[in-house]
C-alpha cells in the first residue's frame, strides 16, 4: 500500500501536465491533494505498524536475466523519512501557493521529485534504488533553472552535475559489488550478506560513501549546496535542503554501511592520526559542522546563512553515522527528520515570507525595514525556527543533537569538543541573522516600513504551523520516532555493521 | 492528591494563557492586560491551594509525578516539590502579577508583552519543580527567550547591547552546564537529580566518574572538579556572583521595569535554586575542596556590589546592584553550610539556621525587590520616565502615601527588624558566623553600606527641599493602594511572624542539611 | 566447385530479396507513375510502399525461423541475425516515414531506392561470416550512404560532407581490404571461424599485428571511433535529416554487430588483454585505446558545440567508445549488452533527428538557439526530445540507463577476478557524468529559455508527432521493462552461439 505514495505522486504529475494551460487554481489544488494523499497513506501505515522491522510491500522480478527485482519495502528508518517527505511536500506546496508563472509545470516537476524521493526510501533492490536516486536529478534541475532566483541556471547546473558525479561514483561501486558477488542479484539483503573480501570493501566503501556524501553535503564536496539552495525557489529549497540532502545520508547508511561494513575497520596504519575510513569521515563531518557554522556567521545574504547552516547540520548527521553506536546512529536518523523539518521552515521564512515581499536578501537592507513590526508572524516563526535550529530544548533538534553528542563522546571524545564549539557558533550565527534581519531597529519607538508589506497569507501560516508542530511534537516526545528507528537498526540488515565495528 | 497532576496543571496554566492572548490579538489592550492578570491570579490561587495541602512535617518531595519519556537517554518526566520548591513557586506566583501590574503603562503590542511574561512564568514553574535534568534544562533555557525579547523590544535606549549581553552570558553558562550533565550521564547513565544526589552521597558518583571518564592526563579528582566548574559557571552567571555579574546592571536598567521585577524577583532565584537543588547535593565534595575561593567570591559580591550601589545615580541601577548584594548573602549562607566540620554535629543547628536564612532571604528579597521596582515604575509613570537620584527631592510633601510605603520597602531592604528583610539576613549571619567567621565579618560591611545608600535615597528623593518640578506629582491612586496593600502587608506579616514561612520549610531544610556530608 | 543450391539460397535470402525488389518497384513507380505529382505525395507513396516492403521482409523473417548456413558461412541464418535484421528493418521504416515531409530533393524514387539498397546491404552484412561477402556488403552499404549524404543538391555543405565521407571511407575500405587479404594469406580461408583456428598460436605473427591494425582502422571508421571519426561531425551536420538519421541509427547497429563478429570470431586467440598492468598485445588493447579516446574526445568536444547535430555527432563518437567496450569484453553477455545498447541508442538518436528535422523546417537551422522556448511552442515535440536526450545521457528509467548499466556490468564480469577492466568502466562512467552537462544544456534551451521574439507557434506535422511519440514510448518502455528486449536477445545468443 505504501507503494501508492510513489504512484500517486507520479499520477499527480502526469495529471497536472494534462491540465489546460493557465488553470492555476486547479493546479494548486491538485498538487495539494496529491501531497496530502501521499502523506495520508504514510501516516496510516505508520499508525498501524509500530514495529519498525522490515516489511515488504512489493516484490516481483523485473529483469530476471540479471537478478534485478522490483522490491519495495519499508523499515523504521524508511518510514521516518517517508513521513518527513510527506510533511515537507505539503508544506512546500502551501508555501508555493503564490507561484503564477507556469504553475502547472512547477507542481508537475515538484510531484515528480516527491515521487522519486518516495521511491528511494522504499527501494530494497539496489538497481531500483539507483533508478529512483538518479530520477531525482532532472526535476531538481528544472525547478531551479526555471523558477529560481540568483544565478539560477548556474546553480541548477552545478547542483545537477555534482549530484550526477556523486551517483556515478555510487554506480561504479554498485556495479563492482554486483559483479564480484556473481552478478546474480541486486537485492540489498542478498548483497549485504555476501562476504566481500576485506580488500574489496576497503576500496569500495569510501567510493560509495563519498558518492552519497556528496549529495549529503559533506565537506569538502559541499560547495553546490549553498549556491543551489540560494538559487532555488522556496519550495524547491525546502525540498532540497530538507529531503534531498537526506537522500545522500540515507544512502550512506542504507547502502554503503550495510554492504561494506568492514570498510569502516582499521587500516592497520595511521596517517596524520587517522586510522580508518571511519576516522576520516568523522573528521570531515566535524570540519563540515564547524566550517559551515563559521561561514554562515559572515554571510551578508540571508539565504546563504541558511544554506551554510544546512551544510553544518548535515555534518551532524554524518558524524552520527560514524559513531557506530546505537545512540549515535538513532540520533543521526532523528536528526535527518528534525533538520528536514527545520531547514524547510527556515527556507520558507527567508524565501517566501521575507524575500518574496521585500525582494532583497541583503541583511543590511532588511534591517532598516523593521520586519518584526511589518510581518510579525514571520519574525515569530523565524525566532522559533532559529531556536529549534540552534538546538534549544523542547524542539526536535535538541534531542537529536544530544543523542549524537553523547554518541560522539563515546567514540571520539576530542571531536565532541569541536562539535560543542560548532553548536556554540550555531547559536551565534542564527542569532546574528535574526537580529540583523528582523530586529535591527526593534523597539517601542521604531516605525513600520512604507509602503506596507503584504500580510502573511493563510497557506503560509498553515505551512508554518504544520512544520513547527512537527518539530515540537518530536522535541517533546521523540519516542514516537525512536520506537521505530531503534528496532530498525537492530534488524538483520545491519548485522554486518554490528558484528564489524559496533561499540 | 498525588494522583492528580497538580504541578503539571500549574505549569500549564500560564502557557495556556499565553496562547489565548496571542490568539486574542492586540486590538483590545485592556482585554489583554486583564486576561493576563487573570491567568496569573489563577496560578497564584493554585499555588495557595498547594501551600494549604502541603505537609510541613515531611521534608521529602510531595505531589510527585513520574512518567517514562525517552528511555534510551534515561529521561523521565519527573516533577515534585519540597519546601524549597514550594517556596519558589509561591514567590514566582506573587512576583509575576506584580510585574504585570507594573507594566500597565506599556502601549506597544500589549498582547505580545503579556504573553511573553506568561511564557516566562511557565518556565519558572517548570524550573522549580523539575527533577530530571532533561526537562529542567528545557525550562531553564527557554526562560531566556521571553526575557531576551522583553528587554529587546520594550527596553530603554541601550537595550540591544543589554539584551545581547544578557543572552550571551547566560547561554555560555548554560552550555557548560549542559556539557557537565552530559558527562555525568556518560558516567552514570542517569539524568535524575534525586538519583544523582543519592549516588553522590554514598560516593558512587566519584567511582563512576573514575570508571567512565578517565581522561589521560587528569586525575579523577580533577575531572570531578572540571565537571563542578562547568555546572558552577551556569549558576554563577545566573545569580550572579562576582565576577560574572557584569551583565546584570545594564540588563536590569534597560529592561522595562515590569520585566526588571521578573528578572530580580524570580529569575535570579533560579540561580540560587540551582545551587541548592543541584550543586550542593551532587557536587558537595567538590565545593568543600574549593570553599575558600568560593567564600571570597561571595564576600566580594556582597561588599563590592554594595559600594557600587552607593556610587550610582540611577535608581534602577542602585537597586540592581542592591539585588546582587542581597543574593550575595544567600551565597554566603550556602557556602558556610558546606564548611567541613570534621563530622562534628555541634554546629548543625547553625547550619540549619543558615539554610533557613537562605530560603527566607530568597523569598523576602524577591518580594521586596519586586515591590521596590514597582515603586520605581510608578515613579517613572508620574515623572515621564525620569528616575535619577538627583531628579527628585522632597517628594514626601506632595506624595506622602507613596513616600511612606516606599519607605517601608526601603527599610525592608535595609534589614530593619520588624520587616521581612531582617529575618533572612539575621538567620544567615547567625548561622554563618560560627562556621566562617572571617567571611561573615567582612560581609557585615555590606550591611553597613546598604544602610548608607538606602538612607541616602530616602534623603535625596523624599526628604529635603521640594523640587519645584514635582509640585503637582500625584500621589498613589486608590487602585494602586489596593494593589500594594497585600505586598506591604506580607512584608510586615513575615517580619513579625516568620513562622508563616519557616513552619513550611523547616523540615525540608533539616533534611537537606542532613544529606550533606560534613 | 562447391555446389550451390539456389533454392535454398533464395529461401534463406528472401528477406533481402524482398527489400531489393521493393526498392526496384518503388523506383519504377516513382519514375513512371508519379512524375507529375508534388514531392510530398511522391514521398508519401514511395515511403509507404517501401515501408510495406520492409514490413513484408520482417514478416518473412518472423515466419521462417531457421538455423542454417550455406556456402561455408557466406550466408548464415540464425535467431541472432534475425533479431538484428528485424531491428534494422524497423529503423528503416521509421526513417522512411520521417522522410515523408522532407523538402530537400525531388529525386524521391532514387532516394528511397538508395535507402532500401543500403538496408539490403546491412542485412547481408549481418548475415555473413565470410570476409568477401562482408566486404561487398559493407561497400554496398557505404556507397549508398555516400550518395545519400550528398542528396541535398542545393547545399554545398552537404556536398562537402559527402566528399569527406567518401574519401575517408574509401581509404578505410582500402585498409580493410588490405587487412582481409593478409588474413587470407595467413589462413587460406575467408571464413571467420577457420581464420581463427589458423591464426591461433602462442606468439603474435607480425603480419597478424598489421592485419589487426588494418581491420581496426576499417571497421573503426564505420563506427566513428577515434581516431577515425573526422567524417562524423560534418556528415551529421550537413547531410539531409533522414540520411543523417539513417547513418546514426541503422548503420550503427550493423557496423557494431559486424565489428563484434569479426573481432570475437575472427581474431579469437589473438586477443591479448587490456587488464592493467599486465597488458598483453592483441587486438583488445588496440580497441581499448580506441574506446578510451572516443569516450574522452567525444564527450569533451561535445561541450563546446552550438549546433545540435554536431553535438549529436560527438555524442555518437562518445557512445561508440562505450560500445567498443563491449567488444573489448568479447563475451556472450557483452554481446547481448552491446545489442541492447545499440538498438536503444539507435531509437533515441533517430528520434532526436526526427525532432531536428521538424525544427529545421520551421526555424531554418539546427543551432541551439533555434530550440529556445520549444517547450512552450511545441510541447509534444519537446517532450519527445527530452526523452531521447535523457536516454542518451543515461538517466533512468529510460532505456539508455539500463543499456549503460548492463554494458558496464558485462564488461566488468568478463575480466578475470572481475576487476581487470575496472579502469575502463570508471572512465566510461566518469565521461558519462560529464555528458550530462551538454545534454542538460540542450534541455535548458528547450524548457528554461524563453522563445525568441517574433517566433510564433510551431506547427509540427502529425505524422512526425505520431512517429516521435512511438519512439519515445518505446524508449521509455524499454527502460522500464528491459526484459522485453533482453529476453529475446539472450535467447537468440544462446541458440546461435557467439
Amino acid at each position: 500500500m505504501l507503494a501508492w505514495t510513489i504512484y500517486i505522486s507520479f499520477l499527480g504529475a502526469a495529471g497536472l501536465l494534462l491540465l489546460p494551460r493557465g488553470s492555476v487554481a486547479a493546479a494548486r489544488l491538485l498538487a495539494l491533494l496529491t501531497a496530502v494523499a501521499g502523506f495520508g497513506i504514510t501516516l496510516t501505515y505508520f499508525l498501524h505498524h509500530q514495529t519498525g522491522g522490515m516489511l515488504t510491500i512489493t516484490r516481483m522480478p523485473w529483469v530476471p536475466s540479471l537478478g534485478i527485482e522490483y522490491h519495495l519495502a519499508a523499515d523504521g528508518i524508511s518510514l521516518t523519512l517517508l513521513l518527513l517527505t510527506g510533511i515537507i511536500a505539503i508544506a512546500g506546496i502551501l508555501f508555493s501557493w503564490d507561484i503564477d508563472f507556469r504553475t502547472k509545470e512547477f507542481f508537475a516537476f515538484y510531484l515528480l521529485l516527491i515521487g522519486a524521493v518516495y521511491g528511494v526510501f522504499l527501494s530494497y533492490d539496489l538497481f531500483l534504488f539507483f533508478v529512483f536516486y538518479e530520477l531525482v536529478i532532472i526535476p531538481k534541475y528544472f525547478l531551479i533553472a526555471i523558477w529560481g532566483s540568483t544565478r539560477r541556471e548556474y546553480g541548477a547546473m552545478k547542483l545537477a552535475l555534482y549530484s550526477f558525479v556523486g551517483s556515478a561514483m555510487v554506480l561504479i561501486g554498485l556495479i563492482a559489488a554486483y559483479v564480484v558477488a556473481g552478478a546474480k542479484s541486486t537485492s540489498l539483503l542478498n548483497l549485504a550478506q555476501f562476504p566481500f573480501s576485506l580488500h574489496f570493501q576497503m576500496m569500495a566503501f569510501p567510493l560509495v560513501f563519498v558518492g552519497f556524501a556528496i549529495l549529503a553535503g559533506m565537506w569538502p564536496f559541499h560547495t553546490w549546496a549553498p549556491t543551489g539552495h540560494v538559487a532555488a525557489p522556496t519550495a524547491a529549497s525546502m525540498l532540497l535542503a530538507g529531503v534531498v540532502m537526506k537522500l545522500g545520508a540515507y544512502g550512506c547508511l542504507r547502502v554503503a554501511m550495510t554492504l561494506f561494513p568492514l570498510g569502516l575497520g582499521p587500516w592497520g596504519f595511521h596517517v596524520l592520526g587517522l586510522g580508518s575510513w571511519r576516522d576520516v569521515f568523522a573528521l570531515l563531518a566535524v570540519i563540515g559542522i564547524v566550517y559551515g557554522a563559521l561561514v554562515a556567521l559572515v554571510q551578508k545574504d540571508f539565504k546563504f546563512v541558511i544554506g551554510y547552516s544546512s551544510v553544518s547540520h548535515m555534518g551532524f548527521i554524518l558524524l552520527g553515522l560514524m559513531t557506530l553506536n546505537q545512540l549515535g546512529l538513532s540520533g543521526a536518523v532523528l536528526q535527518m527528520f528534525s533538520h528536514g523539518i527545520l531547514a524547510g521552515l527556515l527556507f520558507a521564512v527567508v524565501g517566501r515570507m521575507v524575500y518574496a515581499r521585500t525582494h532583497t536578501r541583503d541583511l543590511a537592507k532588511l534591517g532598516v525595514m523593521n520586519l518584526n513590526k511589518a510581518i510579525p508572524f514571520a519574525a515569530v516563526t523565524f525566532v522559533i525556527a532559529g531556536m529549534a535550529s540552534m538546538g534549544l530544548p523542547g524542539f526536535s533538534g535538541f534531542v537529536a543533537e544530544l543523542m549524537i553528542l553523547i554518541g560522539v563522546w563515546r567514540a571520539y571524545p576530542l571531536l565532541a569538543v569541536c562539535v560543542g564549539f560548532g553548536i556554540v557558533v550555531g547559536v551565534v550565527y542564527i542569532w546574528r541573522a535574526m537580529q540583523k534581519a528582523f530586529f535591527a531597529e526593534a523597539g517601542v519607538d521604531s516605525t513600520p516600513p512604507n509602503p506596507p508589506l503584504p500580510p502573511i497569507s493563510f497557506p503560509e501560516r498553515l505551512g508554518a504551523m504544520i512544520l513547527i508542530g512537527a518539530s515540537v511534537l518530536i522535541g517533546l516526545y521523540p519516542q514516537v520516532l525512536l520506537n521505530i528507528i531503534v528496532p530498525a537498526l537492530n534488524s538483520p540488515l545491519f548485522e554486518g555493521l554490528r558484528k564489524g565495528s559496533w561499540q | 492528591m498525588i494522583a492528580f497532576p497538580w504541578i503539571t496543571l500549574l505549569t500549564a496554566i500560564p502557557i495556556v494563557g499565553a496562547l489565548v492572548l496571542l490568539v486574542l490579538g492586540g486590538r483590545n489592550k485592556n482585554l489583554a492586560r486583564w486576561s493576563a492578570l487573570a491567568f496569573s491570579f489563577a496560578a497564584l490561587m493554585l499555588t495557595l491551594i498547594l501551600w494549604r495541602h502541603f505537609d510541613p512535617a515531611s521534608g521529602s518531595l510531595q505531589f510527585q509525578e513520574r512518567h517514562a519519556w525517552i528511555s534510551p537517554l534515561g529521561v523521565e518526566y519527573h516533577v515534585g516539590i519540597d519546601g524549597l520548591g514550594l517556596l519558589m513557586v509561591l514567590l514566582s506566583s506573587i512576583v509575576v502579577p506584580i510585574g504585570m501590574l507594573a507594566s500597565w503603562q506599556i502601549e506597544e503590542r500589549v498582547h505580545l508583552y503579556y504573553s511573553l511574561i506568561l511564557i516566562l512564568q511557565t518556565c519558572l514553574f517548570g524550573t522549580f519543580t523539575a527533577l530530571n535534568f532533561f526537562h529542567w534544562f528545557i525550562f531553564w533555557e527557554l526562560s531566556l527567550i521571553p526575557a531576551f525579547f522583553l528587554i529587546r523590544l520594550w527596553g530603554g535606549p541601550r537595550r540591544a547591547s543589554a539584551a545581547t549581553q544578557f543572552l550571551v552570558y547566560t547561554m555560555v553558562g548554560s552550555i557548560t552546564l549542559l556539557l557537565t550533565f552530559i558527562a555525568i550521564f556518560l558516567a552514570t547513565k542517569k539524568f535524575d537529580f534525586i538519583d544523582l544526589a543519592a549516588l553522590a552521597q554514598n560516593g558512587q558518583l566519584m567511582t563512576s566518574v573514575v570508571d567512565k571518564l578517565a581522561w589521560h592526563r587528569f586525575t579523577p579528582e580533577h575531572v570531578a572538579l572540571i565537571l563542578f566548574a562547568g555546572a558552577f559557571l551556569g549558576f554563577a552567571v545566573k545569580v550572579p556572583i562576582f565576577p560574572f555579574h557584569t551583565w546584570l546592571p545594564s540588563a536590569y536598567c534597560e529592561a522595562p521595569t515590569g520585566t526588571t521585577i521578573l528578572l530580580t524577583g524570580a529569575m535570579s532565584k533560579m540561580g540560587v535554586y540551582g545551587f541548592l537543588r543541584i550543586l550542593l547535593p551532587i557536587f558537595g565534595a567538590q565545593m568543600q575542596i574549593v570553599l575558600t575561593p568560593l567564600l571570597w567570591m561571595a564576600v566580594a559580591t556582597v561588599v563590592l556590589s554594595a559600594y557600587a550601589a552607593l556610587a550610582q545615580k540611577d535608581l534602577k541601577r542602585i537597586f540592581a546592584y542592591s539585588s546582587i548584594n542581597h543574593l550575595g548573602y544567600c551565597l554566603l549562607g550556602i557556602f558556610a553550610i558546606m564548611k567541613f566540620t570534621g563530622g562534628d554535629t555541634t554546629l548543625i543547628a547553625e547550619k540549619y539556621a543558615a539554610m533557613n536564612g537562605v530560603f527566607l532571604q530568597m523569598f523576602n528579597h524577591g518580594l521586596t525587590a519586586a515591590t521596590l521596582f514597582w515603586f520605581v515604575a510608578m515613579l517613572e509613570k508620574r515623572s515621564g520616565d525620569l528616575r535619577g537620584l538627583d531628579d527628585f527631592g522632597g517628594l514626601r510633601k506632595v506624595a506622602p502615601v507613596f513616600t511612606g510605603l516606599m519607605g517601608i520597602t526601603l527599610f525592608s531592604t535595609l534589614g530593619l527588624p520588624g520587616l521581612n528583610g531582617f529575618i533572612g539576613e539575621f538567620l544567615i549571619f547567625k548561622g554563618s558566623f560560627p562556621l566562617v567567621t572571617w567571611a561573615t565579618s567582612l560581609a557585615v560591611l555590606g550591611l553597613l553600606v546598604t544602610a548608607i545608600f538606602v538612607l541616602g535615597i530616602i534623603q535625596r528623593v523624599f526628604s529635603g527641599p521640594l523640587n519645584q518640578r514635582w509640585i503637582s506629582l500625584p500621589d498613589l491612586t486608590t487602585g494602586e493602594r489596593l494593589a500594594l496593600a497585600p505586598t506591604i502587608g506580607l512584608m510586615f506579616a513575615i517580619g513579625l511572624y516568620p513562622q508563616l514561612i519557616l513552619g513550611v520549610i523547616n523540615s525540608t531544610v533539616i533534611q537537606m542539611v542532613n544529606h550533606l556530608k560534613f | 566447385m562447391i555446389a550451390i543450391d539456389y533454392t535454398q539460397l533464395l529461401r534463406l535470402a528472401l528477406p533481402e530479396v524482398i527489400v531489393v525488389a521493393t526498392a526496384l518497384i518503388v523506383m519504377a513507380a516513382d519514375l513512371m507513375v508519379l512524375r507529375r505529382c508534388n514531392t510530398r505525395v511522391r514521398f508519401a507513396v514511395a515511403a509507404g510502399l517501401a515501408s510495406l516492403g520492409c514490413a513484408g521482409a520482417i514478416v518473412r523473417i518472423l515466419l521462417a525461423p531457421e538455423v542454417d548456413s550455406i556456402l561455408d558461412g557466406m550466408l548464415i541464418v540464425n535467431p541472432l541475425t534475425h533479431l538484428v535484421q528485424i531491428a534494422l528493418l524497423v529503423l528503416t521504416i521509421f526513417t522512411l516515414l520521417f522522410s515523408v515531409d522532407s523538402t530537400f530533393t525531388e529525386h524521391v524514387g532514387e532516394f528511397v531506392l538508395l535507402l532500401l539498397v543500403a538496408t539490403a546491404g546491412m542485412m547481408f552484412l549481418v548475415g555473413t561470416q565470410d570476409l568477401l561477402v562482408l566486404f561487398i556488403s559493407l561497400e554496398l552499404l557505404s556507397l549508398s550512404l555516400y550518395i545519400l549524404v550528398a542528396f541535398n543538391k542545393r547545399s554545398a555543405q552537404s556536398w562537402e560532407a559527402a566528399l569527406k565521407y567518401y574519401l575517408f571511407g574509401g581509404m578505410s575500405a582500402a585498409f580493410l581490404l588490405f587487412g582481409f587479404s593478409l588474413l587470407y594469406g595467413l589462413s587460406n580461408s575467408t571464413n571467420l571461424t577457420q581464420i581463427a583456428a589458423a591464426i591461433h598460436g602462442p606468439a603474435l605473427n607480425p603480419l597478424l599485428v598489421i592485419a589487426i591494425g588494418a581491420t581496426a582502422i576499417g571497421l573503426g571508421f564505420k563506427v566513428a571511433a577515434v581516431p577515425f571519426h573526422f567524417w562524423a561531425p560534418d556528415v551529421y551536420q550537413c547531410a539531409p535529416a533522414p540520411s543523417a538519421a539513417f547513418i546514426a541509427s541503422g548503420s550503427k547497429i550493423a557496423s557494431f554487430f559486424i565489428f563484434f563478429q569479426v573481432m570475437a570470431l575472427g581474431f579469437a586467440g589473438a586477443e591479448g588483454t587490456a587488464v592493467l598492468p599486465h597488458l598483453v598485445r592483441g587486438w583488445i588493447p588496440v580497441l581499448a585505446l580506441m574506446a578510451a579516446s572516443s569516450m574522452l574526445l567525444g564527450n569533451l568536444v561535445a561541450i563546446r558545440q552550438t549546433s545540435l547535430r554536431r553535438l549529436l555527432a560527438y555524442s555518437a563518437i562518445a557512445h561508440a567508445g562505450y560500445m567498443l567496450l563491449a567488444i573489448v569484453a568479447h563475451s556472450e553477455q557483452s554481446l547481448a549488452a552491446l545489442l541492447y545498447y545499440v538498438v536503444t541508442y539507435a531509437l533515441a538518436t533517430l528520434g532526436a533527428f526526427g525532432v531536428i528535422a521538424v525544427v529545421e523546417q520551421q526555424k531554418g537551422g539546427d543551432q541551439l538557439s533555434n530550440f529556445d522556448g520549444l517547450g512552450r511552442q511545441a510541447p509534444v515535440l519537446s517532450f519527445c526530445l527530452a526523452i531521447f536526450i535523457l536516454s542518451l545521457a543515461g538517466i533512468p528509467p529510460l532505456a539508455g540507463f539500463f543499456g549503460k548499466f548492463y554494458l558496464f556490468v558485462t564488461v566488468l564480469a568478463s575480466s578475470p577476478g572481475s576487476m581487470g577492466l575496472l579502469w575502463l568502466v570508471i572512465l566510461a562512467i566518469a565521461m558519462s557524468a560529464i555528458s550530462l552537462y551538454y545534454y542538460l544544456r540542450v534541455l535548458k534551451r528547450v524548457y528554461v529559455a524563453a522563445p525568441a521574439a517574433g517566433s510564433g507557434e510551431m506547427r509540427s506535422p502529425i505524422l512526425s508527432q505520431i512517429l516521435l511519440l512511438l519512439l519515445a514510448a518505446s524508449v521509455l518502455l524499454l527502460g522500464c521493462a528491459p526484459q522485453l528486449l533482453l529476453r529475446w536477445i539472450l535467447a537468440a545468443i544462446r541458440v546461435s552461439g557467439l
